[in-house]
């Protein structure tokens, strides 16, 4: 517990430092403090994970001041999981965008400091074990995100981000008046603390209602998606594959964290059957939208709205374990595989000049890997065997069978089929010969590179099921 | 009714105010205004909780409300530069329904 090496402050630090290094440095230092940091962080995230595997949560006092003045650092299993969906997504982003940002200094100059600082955002979520440090990191996170949405420019991507914000910075205001309203009742920010002492009552059904309502706004939990297809769609590619992949999980993992442990005595059943309800409409409504897409981005971020609608049904089902490992295993399978389709659909764009899907064909030949590695990436969207998505779909098919609420099974499967819908008929066109075949570019390799790996990781995510699960269990008993 | 008391609730009124105008307000800048209101509901409500208890004061609530002071400056600063180049990029300065959502290409 105590005397451990500071490897969780590291890899907070480590991004943080270089967005401060981005920022005073323009040009290539940015770019190499960005890369180096991208390459060191799974160096010290490898360290912590062996201390946590070692010797089980541990809590990190920086500074050795302590809580409650001090800032203590919580990891367990689950920050461990989280933490490695950040840094295999990062990498992959931060080599793509290398490539992608060749010849356009003025946006490149806004990106890897956003990036870096969004990225420590990130990580410090993870790592937070009470519920103000969350509050300011998700506001780290929150703001380099917009930022990172307008630096893409023009009408649509300023009042898209500016919305954004708005919801944004909202949902974390009613997210802090929970948290005052914490501390007025028990005293403490510190989660474990708050969980031993809330129980059912007023207090802590209005806190947790405040908090949950603040966050479902940033994570767009049907009907408060609103803001989020325009605002990922007219991002610039990497960074759209980052908002979708990692940022609105960040917040479904305070949710996520706050239910399970600080709320877990003290709210009633039909609070997770509520969010259940709104996931399936999550499900259901975003893929039907999708569907009806005429731009390929847009398609991409309906999606989103539709795979963030599984996450939430945990909640019904939070007594039954493998709904727990399902939704883990969701967030972690649909950020490698949207981040993958986002990265895919830049090179199919760039390669064939818009991103109309009618406008597609010709792509199948030129960027044939990225339109490859969206088809691999939309079999885990619609959770075929032997994908992530597979595997996540299926533990929570069993949660809701073996608990006896077959309904919420009904609605996997039928979200399946609906993705099915909207993900091949991107795959036909771009097959498809004719129309602008002969003028559709090349793309730099480095760019099909990473959509690809992230693609294979999704589908390795499947396969090799058996490393994150052995994660999250001995750590979080 | 205590003084505390009376203060914290007055911080969950003008939370609540502000709530109402981020939403019911179309202009950007009032949605601003507003969401400055909410923020400052919260502070006042965790520093008259920090005076409850006879004695000194709670230094903990203190401590997050200049935290959320300078999160609060900070985003409004963003929030206003960002009014400003939207205003000048489509002379608008209320979000509106949206138009259909146009795209060509990226990253020039």
């Amino acid at each position: 517990m105590h005397g451990a090496p500071p490897w969780a402050a590291l890899v907070i630090a480590l991004p943080l430092a270089a967005g401060v290094l981005a920022l005073l440095f323009r040009g290539r230092p940015a770019r190499a403090a960005s890369v180096i940091s991208a390459l060191l962080i799974p160096g010290s995230l490898a360290l912590l994970s062996g201390t946590v595997l070692r010797g089980g949560a541990l809590r990190y006092r920086i500074g050795g001041w302590g809580a409650p003045l001090g800032i203590d650092l919580f990891a367990d299993g689950l920050s461990i999981v989280m933490l490695w969906m950040t840094a295999f997504v990062g990498t992959a982003v931060t080599a793509y965008s290398v490539f992608y940002f060749r010849g356009n200094a003025e946006k490149e100059r806004f990106f890897w400091p956003l990036w870096m600082f969004l990225w420590a955002g990130l990580n410090a979520i993870f790592l937070s074990g009470d519920v103000f440090n969350l509050y300011v990191s998700l506001e780290v996170m929150g703001l380099s995100a917009v930022a990172l949405v307008c630096i893409a420019g023009g009408r649509e991507a300023l009042t898209a981000g500016l919305r954004y914000f708005l919801v944004a910075i909202t949902g974390s205001l009613t997210y802090l008046l929970g948290v005052a309203m914490l501390y007025a009742q028990y005293g403490s920010l510190d989660i474990y603390l708050i969980g031993e002492a809330a129980g059912p009552g007023p207090a802590a059904a209005t806190a947790a209602a405040l908090m949950t309502a603040g966050l479902l706004a940033k994570t767009a939990l049907f009907p408060l998606h609103f803001w989020l297809p325009r605002a990922h769609a007219s991002a610039l590619s990497p960074v759209s594959a980052v908002l979708s992949a990692l940022v609105v999980k960040a917040s479904f993992y305070m949710v996520l964290r706050l239910w399970t442990d600080a709320f877990g005595n003290a709210l009633a059943p039909q609070a997770g059957l509520f969010l259940g309800a709104l996931g399936c409409a999550a499900v259901v409504w975003g893929a039907l939208m999708a569907m009806r897409q005429k731009r390929l981005k847009m398609l991409v971020a309906y999606s989103t709205v539709s795979q963030i609608g599984y996450l939430f049904l945990f909640f019904p089902m939070a007594a039954h374990p493998d709904a727990f490992t399902g939704a883990v295993y969701q967030a972690l399978s649909h950020a490698f595989a949207k981040a993958s389709i986002f990265l895919s659909v830049g090179n199919m764009m760039r390669s064939v000049g818009n991103d109309a899907i009618e406008g597609l064909a010709g792509a199948g030949k030129s960027v044939q890997t990225s339109v490859f590695a969206f088809g691999i990436s939309g079999a885990s969207l619609m959770g075929l065997p032997p994908s992530g998505g597979f595997i996540a779909k299926w533990q929570l098919v069993k949660a809701s069978v073996e608990t006896g609420q077959w309904w919420w099974a009904a609605v996997i499967m039928a979200g399946g089929l609906l993705a099915a819908a909207y993900v091949f008929p991107v795959l036909r066109r771009s097959f498809a010969d004719g129309g602008a075949a002969g003028e559709a570019l090349k793309v730099p390799y480095g760019m099909e590179a990473a959509a690809m790996a992230l693609a294979v990781l999704s589908l390795v995510l499947g396969i090799g099921a058996a490393i994150p699960l052995s994660f999250f269990w001995p750590a979080r008993l | 009714m205590t003084q505390w008391m009376a203060y914290s609730v007055c911080g969950l009124l003008l939370f609540t105010i502000g709530l109402y105008g981020t939403i019911a307000y179309g202009h950007v800048f009032r949605k601003v205004l507003s969401f400055n209101i909410m923020g400052s509901g919260i502070f006042l409500f965790l520093v008259s909780i920090a005076g409850r208890a006879p004695g000194h004061p709670d230094p903990v609530p203190h401590a997050m409300v200049l935290t959320g002071i300078v999160v609060t400056v900070s985003a409004t600063a963003f929030a206003l530069a960002l009014l400003r180049k939207m205003n000048s990029e489509t002379g608008e300065e209320s979000l509106g329904p949206g138009q259909e959502y146009r795209s060509g290409k990226e990253g020039e």
